[in-house]
Formats: C-alpha cells, sequence, structure tokens
C-alpha cells in the first residue's frame, strides 16, 4: 500500500500543504520538509514551478517566478530530494504543470518519482482522458497515484468517471476560481461539500484553494477528509520565514 | 499512401497536435463550446445572422486589388486581400463577429478576450457594444503602452481594460488572465479567444470564422485571372488566425504553394525573437499541444518582436501541424526588414499596414517569383495603430 492510501485510513481531518519549491530560496526544500513533518502535517505537496501557471492566484504565481528565478529546475528538485525518504517518512506529492514534465520526459519523471520516494502526482493541465490513453501504466509501474481535480462545476457524471479512475483522494477545488487565500467560505461552498459528502463515492476528497486559517480548514472538512493549504503558507513564509512554519501549523488545528 | 488531412480530427487534433490539455476548471466550458459549436455554426439561421453582420457592418467582401506597382517592381501578379478595409481595420473582426453570435446563442452574458496589438481587443470590444454585451480585455503591460490607440478605442466601446502584469507583460500573460478570468467565472462568461490558439475547439473555430477570407479570394480570382488558384499565397503568423482564414480553402490544392511569415524580431538567433518554428519545440501553451518556444526545462520564453501582434511564444495547432508536414514554407522577417517593407508599401501604393502585415509583404524582396506567378498576400491590418512605431523608427 502506498503512504498516501495508507495515510488515508487514518480516521482524522487529514491537513495537507503546498509550497513551491525554490521558494523562497533554493536551499528551502528539504528544511521546508523537515519542519512541516516535525510540526505533524499529514501530506505535503511540493509545487513544480512553471512560467505559466494558469490555475494560479498571484501569491503562488509570484511565489513561482521567484523560484524560477532563483535557478529552481525539475532536475534541480530531484538532486535535493535525493535522500529525502532517509530524512522524513510523511507522504509526498509532487503539484506541477505538464510542459516541464512533457520536456523532462514523462517516463524519465515516473521512473525519478519512483526512486526519491514520490506517492502521488497532481498534474492540473493533464486531462484525464489523455492520463488514461497514455500514462496511466507509466504511473502505475513507478507507484505513483494519479489525483484528479474536480469543481463545483463539473457533473455527477464526472464524478463518477474521476472516482472510477482514482486511487487516492479526490482534489476538490473549493470554489470557481484560481488558487488563492480566503477568510471565509460562503454558504455556497459548505452546499458543495455536503452534495460532493452525499454522493458516498469510492475514493475520499481533500479540499484546496481558498483554505487559510482555523475557520476555513474547519469548514472545508466538516464533510470531507482534509484540507490543502497553499497560498497562506506561502503568504506566511514570505512574511516569517521558516521559523513561523511550526506555529503556523499549530494555528491551524 | 493515406492523404494527409490538414483539418482537425474527431478528438481535437492536427496529426500530432492540439487538444485540449487544459485544468479541470475549464472543463465545463470548453465543452460545452465543444458539444455545440458545429451544431451553431451549421445552423443556417446562424449563418444568416453572421453572413449579414459581414456585409453590412464589417463590410465585407474586402477587395482583393492587384498591386500594379509593386508587382513591377517585383515581378510577379501580386494581388493583396485587403482585410484592412474591414470594420476597425483589421480580419480580427471575421472572428469576433462569428464567437459575439455564437455566445448569444450559447446565452452568455459576459465576454473576455486577450490582446497583444489590440486589434483583437478591440474588434471584441466592438462587437460587445454591437450586442450589448459587457466586455472585459486582458491586455500586457508592454502593450498598453505601445499600443495606446487601441487602449482608447476599447474605452470608448465601453470595454474595461486590465492590465497584465505577469511575466513579459505582452500577449502571453494577457491570455493567461483571460484564461484565469474564466476559470473564476464560468457560467455566465465566454471567452473570444483571437487567434487559432488555445484547446480545441479554439483553433477549428476561429479558422473556420476566418476561412471567409479566402473563401472570397477563390471567387475573385476567378473574375480577375480566370482561376481559383493563386501560385502562392502568403500571410504573417502571430497565433496564425489572418494565415489560417487564407490558406484554409486552398490546404487540399496542392499546387497552390502556402508561405507563413514569422517574426524574426532582432534575428533568429538574436535571443530576441519571435520565430517559433524555428526556435519552439513541441510544448504545451494555454491548452494546446503545439510548437512552443521554452527554455530545456520547458519553462516558456519571453518572445519579442517590434510588433505586438507577433509576440507569442507558439503557434496555434494547425500551423506546427501544417510545419511538420512541410504543407507551409515557414519563412521569418526581422524587424528591420518588416519596417522598411511597411514604408515601401504606403510608398508605392498607397497603403500603410499594421506592423504585423508588413512581415509578410518584406518577403518581396529575398523571395524570388516568376514573372507570371500569382501571388496572393493577406493585408491582414492597417497601420493607424503603429503610427508611433513608424514615427519613432523612422523620425517621421
Ligand atoms: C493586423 C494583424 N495581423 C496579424 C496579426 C497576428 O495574428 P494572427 O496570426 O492570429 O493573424 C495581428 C494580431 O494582432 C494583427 O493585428
Amino acid at each position: 500500500m502506498n503512504r498516501i492510501q495508507k495515510k488515508l485510513e487514518e480516521k482524522k481531518k487529514l491537513l495537507s500543504i503546498y509550497f513551491t519549491a525554490g521558494y523562497p530560496t533554493t536551499q528551502d526544500t528539504i528544511p521546508i520538509l523537515m519542519a512541516l513533518e516535525k510540526s505533524g502535517v499529514d501530506l505535503i505537496e511540493i509545487g513544480l514551478p512553471f512560467s505559466d501557471p494558469l490555475a494560479d492566484g498571484t501569491t503562488i504565481q509570484e511565489s513561482a517566478a521567484t523560484a524560477l528565478k532563483n535557478g529552481m529546475a525539475t532536475e534541480v528538485i530531484f538532486n535535493q530530494l535525493k535522500d529525502v525518504r532517509k530524512k522524513i517518512t510523511v507522504p509526498l506529492l509532487l503539484m506541477g504543470y505538464f510542459n516541464p514534465i512533457l520536456q523532462f520526459g514523462v517516463e524519465n519523471f515516473c521512473q525519478k518519482c519512483y526512486e526519491t520516494g514520490i506517492d502521488g502526482l497532481i498534474i492540473p493541465d493533464l486531462p484525464i482522458q489523455v492520463y488514461e490513453e497514455f500514462y496511466k501504466n507509466t504511473f502505475e509501474k513507478n507507484g505513483l497515484i494519479p489525483i484528479f481535480l474536480i469543481t463545483p462545476q463539473t457533473d455527477n457524471e464526472r464524478i463518477n468517471r474521476i472516482d472510477s479512475i482514482s486511487d487516492g483522494f479526490i482534489y476538490m477545488v473549493s470554489n470557481n476560481g484560481t488558487t488563492g487565500a480566503k477568510k471565509t467560505f460562503e454558504k455556497e461552498q459548505s452546499e458543495y461539500f455536503k452534495r460532493i459528502f452525499a454522493m458516498k463515492l469510492k475514493h475520499p476528497q481533500i479540499v484546496g484553494f481558498g483554505i487559510s486559517n482555523k475557520d476555513t480548514f474547519y469548514q472545508a472538512t466538516k464533510f470531507t477528509s482534509g484540507a490543502i493549504i497553499g497560498s497562506a503558507f506561502i503568504q506566511m513564509l514570505s512574511r516569517d520565514g521558516l521559523g513561523g512554519i511550526d506555529a503556523f501549523i499549530k494555528s491551524i488545528r | 499512401m493515406q492523404k494527409t488531412s490538414y483539418q482537425v480530427n474527431e478528438k481535437g487534433y492536427y496529426g500530432e497536435f492540439g487538444g485540449a490539455f487544459i485544468p479541470e476548471m475549464l472543463y465545463p466550458n470548453v465543452e460545452e463550446l465543444r458539444q455545440n459549436y458545429l451544431k451553431i455554426l451549421n445552423d443556417p439561421d446562424f449563418q444568416k445572422e453572421v453572413n449579414q453582420l459581414l456585409k453590412n457592418y464589417v463590410g465585407r467582401p474586402t477587395p482583393l486589388y492587384f498591386a500594379k506597382r509593386f508587382s513591377d517592381k517585383y515581378g510577379a501578379k501580386i494581388y493583396l486581400k485587403r482585410e484592412d478595409l474591414c470594420h476597425t481595420g483589421a480580419h480580427k473582426i471575421n472572428n469576433t463577429i462569428g464567437q459575439i453570435v455564437l455566445a448569444k446563442r450559447l446565452g452568455k452574458k459576459r465576454i473576455i478576450a486577450e490582446t497583444g496589438a489590440g486589434q483583437h481587443g478591440v474588434a471584441t470590444a466592438t462587437v460587445c457594444a454591437l450586442m450589448g454585451m459587457k466586455c472585459i480585455v486582458y491586455m500586457g503591460d508592454i502593450d498598453i503602452k505601445r499600443q495606446a490607440p487601441n487602449v482608447a478605442r476599447m474605452k470608448m466601446l465601453g470595454a474595461t481594460v486590465i492590465p497584465a502584469h505577469s511575466g513579459s507583460k505582452t500577449l502571453k500573460d494577457a491570455t493567461n488572465e483571460a484564461i484565469r478570468d474564466w476559470i473564476s467565472n464560468p457560467i455566465n462568461t465566454h471567452y473570444i479567444i483571437g487567434s487559432v490558439v488555445g484547446p480545441h475547439p479554439y483553433p477549428d473555430l476561429v479558422a473556420r470564422f476566418q476561412s471567409v477570407i479566402s473563401k472570397e479570394i477563390k471567387q475573385q480570382l476567378l473574375e480577375a485571372e480566370g482561376t481559383e488558384n493563386p501560385d502562392y499565397v502568403v500571410a504573417c503568423v502571430g497565433g496564425g488566425s489572418n494565415a489560417a482564414g487564407i490558406f484554409y480553402h486552398y490546404l487540399d490544392r496542392l499546387n497552390v504553394k502556402l508561405i507563413a511569415v514569422e517574426a524574426a524580431g532582432k534575428g533568429i538567433h538574436s535571443g530576441k525573437s519571435a520565430a517559433t518554428s524555428q526556435l519552439g519545440k513541441i510544448g504545451i501553451i494555454h491548452g494546446s499541444k503545439t510548437l512552443v518556444m521554452q527554455s530545456p526545462d520547458g519553462q516558456i520564453t519571453e518572445p519579442y518582436s517590434i510588433s505586438a501582434g507577433l509576440d507569442y511564444p507558439g503557434i496555434g495547432p494547425m500551423h506546427a501541424h501544417l510545419f511538420q508536414t512541410k504543407r507551409v514554407q515557414f519563412l521569418s522577417v526581422t524587424d528591420d526588414q518588416a519596417m522598411l517593407a511597411g514604408i515601401e508599401l504606403s510608398k508605392m501604393e498607397g497603403i500603410i499596414p499594421a506592423i504585423e502585415t508588413a512581415h509578410a509583404i518584406a518577403i518581396f524582396k529575398e523571395q524570388k517569383f516568376k514573372k507570371d506567378d500569382i501571388v496572393v498576400v493577406n493585408l491582414s491590418g492597417r497601420g493607424d495603430k503603429d503610427l508611433n512605431t513608424y514615427i519613432k523608427y523612422f523620425n517621421l
């Protein structure tokens, strides 16, 4: 069983943290990972910076631009992560746009993930049909769990289809919009969380986009298995640096 | 051997190019369009409405003008397809007319667009004014500065122009911002994309709306020369919509040679260029698998051209396929060559071309044709919007 699947069996509200590799500096990848594990997060998404992140709001856009300016690249990340499994055991996902992975070579990329001890991939602009037709075998061969997104606009038929090809959790985008921290969720969102809960899907859902604090974490996880914090975590890093990680995580739950 | 098809297949690909590499947030919008566009485009009522607007509002058909002095100088029969005479001054409005009527059929209330030179932004703002729809145009910060008259036009037409501050602050970034807007407004909004780029079905949709250009040429050339088929068809390529329109009805007529002209900027290998077919590799840009200018790590690089409309690090998937199959010959022209051609056409024919268009005109200096070769050039737009650039360049 994959580390993600094992984690999903724990009956608690999971906290997942996203950060952009190479931000604030290129040297921070491993220290951030270790600090996150130490403060007790359940899953970590390492963001691969991209020049044109279509699904991201300004916080993640700017962190990616800084990371690229700092010299972050796919090859660099794999070098940094080479011994990561000697240091931490928390499930790790890579989250990145498809083009850099395509240039690295999907086969090569997945194999590197396997060697590194990566557990899953989130590639928002890899369509599910293309995944099934061309890359499913490569993912499976390398023990990688594909994570697919659903949004408030995804119809039930498609949600069921995504559920049927999923293996870990379903990434439930909280609202119509790009990534970015929100102070609170509207009634609309909780109705959407409830609606999906009522579908009794095979795979648990973890909510992303807009979660920023204890309040939004609570709202997002009332009907789901967990939530992902990205932009708010990056904003905290900009403000407080790596020293702020523990206090930030403790402030969420 | 099976005949190569240059049109999109049922999966949304031109050969290996195209598709819809979009985040799930965009799936419902793009899928709605994909499921409906052919049905709507084939509806006689839709066609009637679009054709009437093209005739009475845009001013189609545009003339196919025999450029006598230019022909004498360069030793070929050179015809100019006068898209510059369209309402708003470029071919862009052929597409926006089609898409606004389509958006109405889809029940959309709000229109977004990206623009580089501002021509597509103006063409979108115009049709939104015509239909009483709310219009938001994203435009790179740098382009807002170099295309100021078009920014003013869009505002007069009632559009909101939102500057794109990210990345290279040009067309690519404006497109990113428009896509993000669409992600945030998935229900009431239609995105009028300005070229044959983006996820399927956009490249096909825009090519179909621009195909009126070559449809008219067939008839016009038959009257002028007794044949529908020129020897050569020439067009500049940014994303590739004016080229797609003028190539469209000739794609399967293999005796008609097709030439696409890209912006070499300060020279293909100067590091300041937008010649995607020469510098690009297969990759994903704006939801489409196509040729993309990018770093070895897959980061999309910042293109450069003096012409805002050609300053794009990709080409439409249809053109990537036409390049790969060698159906179209790709040439490139530098800033300097284009500027000189722009002045020359002005002095010799009394037509001030857009700087984008001047790239297509510039090939006559290098390319040799036979005296009785019929060469049709897409005069995609007029140069009014570029006066500032012309003034600065030539100290006018
Ligand atoms: C006059 C003119 N020609 C050509 C272009 C390039 O676009 P495309 O390659 O889609 O025709 C533009 C774009 O703004 C334009 O304004």
